[in-house]
């Protein structure tokens, strides 16, 4: 070490790509994001860009990596290597936790549904509605008139009006996962992560999904979503990314990427 | 249609009434059969009855305080019993220093023990104690502000389930080996008694001790209404929902530690308050209250009640306590510990949602259809997390 080593390493060297003009854009930024659990390398050296304002779909099979990249986004797990940038490269996100993460406006849907199930199905949409965060202030805090507005809007978007006041645990499992994307409404986060959100659905769901998530990002969000379900991604009609043994195998539109010889050896199948 | 513009949940609920009801009759009721009644009446509770149940009571709002973190955030505190003991000794060094020249030494400033342990002069924490007031900030602060410091460490390191309830036990018992030394100045292995009066009042009198029962119907219909209200805010949904789906509920943006220290917190305050009230009506505070046993006992309480509906907790202690009270009186005394041990497993194999969670849930499933659930159901005592 010179006698640089007297300033922070971090703050000496900013990290290489960050003069480049895809990241001052980019919403979503990962660069040789690496994560090994047990010497197993779930994520290796992965590199992707999210736009403002962009839905992108991520593919591949299972075990590729792709909930551990959505818990490195979001603060679960922190990775052994690599830069993860949000808003154009302003906030490094591994230096943050989940809480900070996500009141950054960076929302989350889980694979498996997750809803707060002895609650009612309104309940979870108040929790989730973006505004008081603070444990003493909401001992007090009573539901203001453009909440109550708020919440009516999610109510038609999500169609889950008539179980407002039954018990989430209650709900069918598609039920669940419209609950799940309606909380991540209420939060109104910039960039929504959406794993699997139509596993387990039927056809018609699937395809309303499909639509919900497209009209979710024609209103300003950015979205990922993660899914399995060609059909679902077709619908989506959106840039296609095919993560393989945690990195990048390829990427574009699906009819790209659905031609590639490797995709179709490791994932489609021939 | 709107689906929000439903009417509004009351804050109690026909159950809350029903409760604060028995609560506050027994308040009335009570020292009026002691104190108006003539000794021979039918009727007449004699004295050692009124303390009796005043100890039940000061169990009941222990109890209550551990369902506001057990049934409600899910914390399993077993060093609950810790708190407890801090409020009792704040409250028993106040009785202390009202002995004044009455100790059998007849030392005006100094406690027997302390002229005992030959000390020339009162320990600097031992000041302000003679001071009501002061004495009743500590019923608070003490047991506050060691749950906020051992809250905010162990939260922050995110330290839960089995680990949490753990790290309690070794609390309350590194607490216990303190107490019991001698050098800590505060009365050793005796720990703290014959107290002569309360706020001037003769603590043996029977209208000392039917005020004192009062003060405590009134305390335990106080810590209900106060838990009441918080598990049914919005910080009470974020309690629940923290129960439930930890992770989600931090994904949401919630600082979930916060959350958890502030009912942490208030527990422990409620807690203390149950100790300062217990130690005047049975006369003696010593390290046995840290004992880890006691704190286990607790969650007994609030298991056969029913953990998270409160008032279930309360009956709990009540109920409990009426039976150990029964069983150690008789030829059984030695069994207790067998069958304290036995009705836990019974209640987790056979009633885990407690005598009133079992109730509520029959009653809720009778009426089902009802859009809006009175309270969310009880978790009962084995529900975990959902993740
Ligand atoms: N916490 C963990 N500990 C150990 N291995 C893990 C952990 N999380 C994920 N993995 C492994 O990492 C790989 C990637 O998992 P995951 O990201 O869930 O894949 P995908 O969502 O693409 O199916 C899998 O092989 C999985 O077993
Ligand atoms: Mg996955």
């Amino acid at each position: 070490m010179t006698d640089t080593a007297a300033f922070p390493v971090e703050a000496a060297e900013p990290p290489k790509a960050m003069t480049e003009k895809n990241l001052t854009e980019a919403l979503l930024y990962l660069d040789g994001v690496t994560v090994t659990f047990d010497g197993f390398r779930a994520l290796n050296a992965l590199s992707f860009t999210v736009d403002a304002g962009e839905m992108r779909a991520i593919i591949g099979p299972n075990g590729a990596g792709k909930t551990t990249m959505m818990d490195v986004i979001t603060g679960k797990t922190r990775p052994d290597k690599g830069d993860v940038f949000f808003n154009g490269g302003t906030t490094d996100l591994t230096k943050l936790d989940e809480t900070e993460i996500a009141t950054l406006g960076i929302g989350r849907k889980f694979q498996k549904p997750t809803v707060f199930e002895s609650h009612t199905v309104i309940d979870n949409l108040r929790l989730a509605l973006k505004g008081q965060r603070g444990a003493l202030a909401n001992i007090f805090k009573r539901e203001t008139a453009q909440e109550r507005v708020k919440i009516d809007e999610i109510f038609e978007t999500i169609r889950l009006g008539e179980h407002a006041h039954r018990l989430a645990g209650a709900l069918s499992h598609g039920q669940k996962q419209w609950l799940e994307i309606g909380m991540l409404l209420a939060q109104d986060p910039k960039l929504l992560l959406v794993d699997e959100p139509v596993a387990g659905m039927t056809d018609a769901e699937t395809a309303q999904t499909a639509e919900l998530l497209r009209e979710i990002n024609a209103n300003g969000h950015s979205v990922v979503v993660v899914e399995h379900d060609m059909t679902f991604v077709r619908d989506l009609g959106v840039r296609v990314l095919c993560l393989h043994e945690g990195s990048v195998l390829a990427e574009g539109t699906l009819d790209q990427v659905s031609a590639n010889e490797r995709v179709i050896e490791v994932y489609l199948g021939r | 249609m709107s689906q929000t513009d439903t009417r509004k949940p009351a804050l109690l609920g026909t159950g809350g009434l029903v409760f604060l009801a028995i609560v506050i009759g027994l308040a009335v009721l009570v020292p009026a059969l002691n104190l108006l009644l003539p000794a021979g009446s039918a009727l007449h509770v004699p004295t050692y009855l009124v303390s009796l149940l005043g100890k039940y009571l000061c169990y009941a709002l222990l109890a209550l305080s551990v369902d506001l973190i057990w049934g409600y955030v899910g914390i399993l505190s077993l060093g609950q019993g810790a708190f407890f003991a801090l409020g009792g000794y704040a409250m028993g060094m106040y009785l202390m220093r009202q002995i004044g020249t009455r100790g059998v030494y007849g030392d005006p400033v100094l406690p027997d023990f302390m002229v005992f342990l030959n000390w020339k002069e009162l320990p600097w924490f031992w000041y302000g104690f003679d001071w009501f007031p002061f004495a009743a900030a500590m019923v608070l602060l003490a047991p506050g502000l060691l749950a906020l410091v051992f809250g905010w460490f162990a939260f922050r390191s995110r330290v839960t389930g089995v680990y949490l309830s753990i790290i309690t036990q070794a609390m309350t018992f590194a607490l216990l080996l303190a107490f019991f030394r001698n050098d800590m100045g505060f009365g050793g292995n005796n720990g703290l008694t014959d107290f002569k009066d309360i706020l001037g009042f003769n603590i043996q009198a029977d209208g000392t001790r039917a005020a004192l029962f009062a003060l405590t119907a009134l305390a335990l219909a106080g810590g209900y209404v106060l838990c009441r209200y918080l598990v049914r805010s919005h910080f009470g949904k974020v309690l629940i929902a923290i129960r439930d789906a930890e992770t989600r509920v931090r994904f949401t943006g919630y600082r979930v530690e916060n959350y958890k220290l502030a009912a942490f917190v208030v527990s422990a305050c409620l807690a203390g308050i149950a100790g300062a009230l217990y130690v005047p009506q049975v006369g003696i505070i010593n390290p046995s209250e840290f004992s880890p046993a006691n704190s286990i006992e607790i969650i007994v309480w609030v298991a056969v009640g029913g953990r998270g509906t409160l008032a279930g907790a309360a009956l709990g202690a009540v109920l409990v306590n009426y039976a150990k009270t029964y069983f150690t009186s008789g030829m059984l005394a030695p069994y207790w510990l067998f069958m304290l041990g036995g009705l836990f497993v019974a209640v987790t194999l056979f009633l885990p949602k407690g005598i009133l969670g079992t109730f509520l849930e029959w009653r809720a499933r009778r009426s089902a259809g009802s859009p809006e659930p009175d309270a969310p159901p009880a978790p009962g005592i084995t529900a975990k997390p959902a993740e």
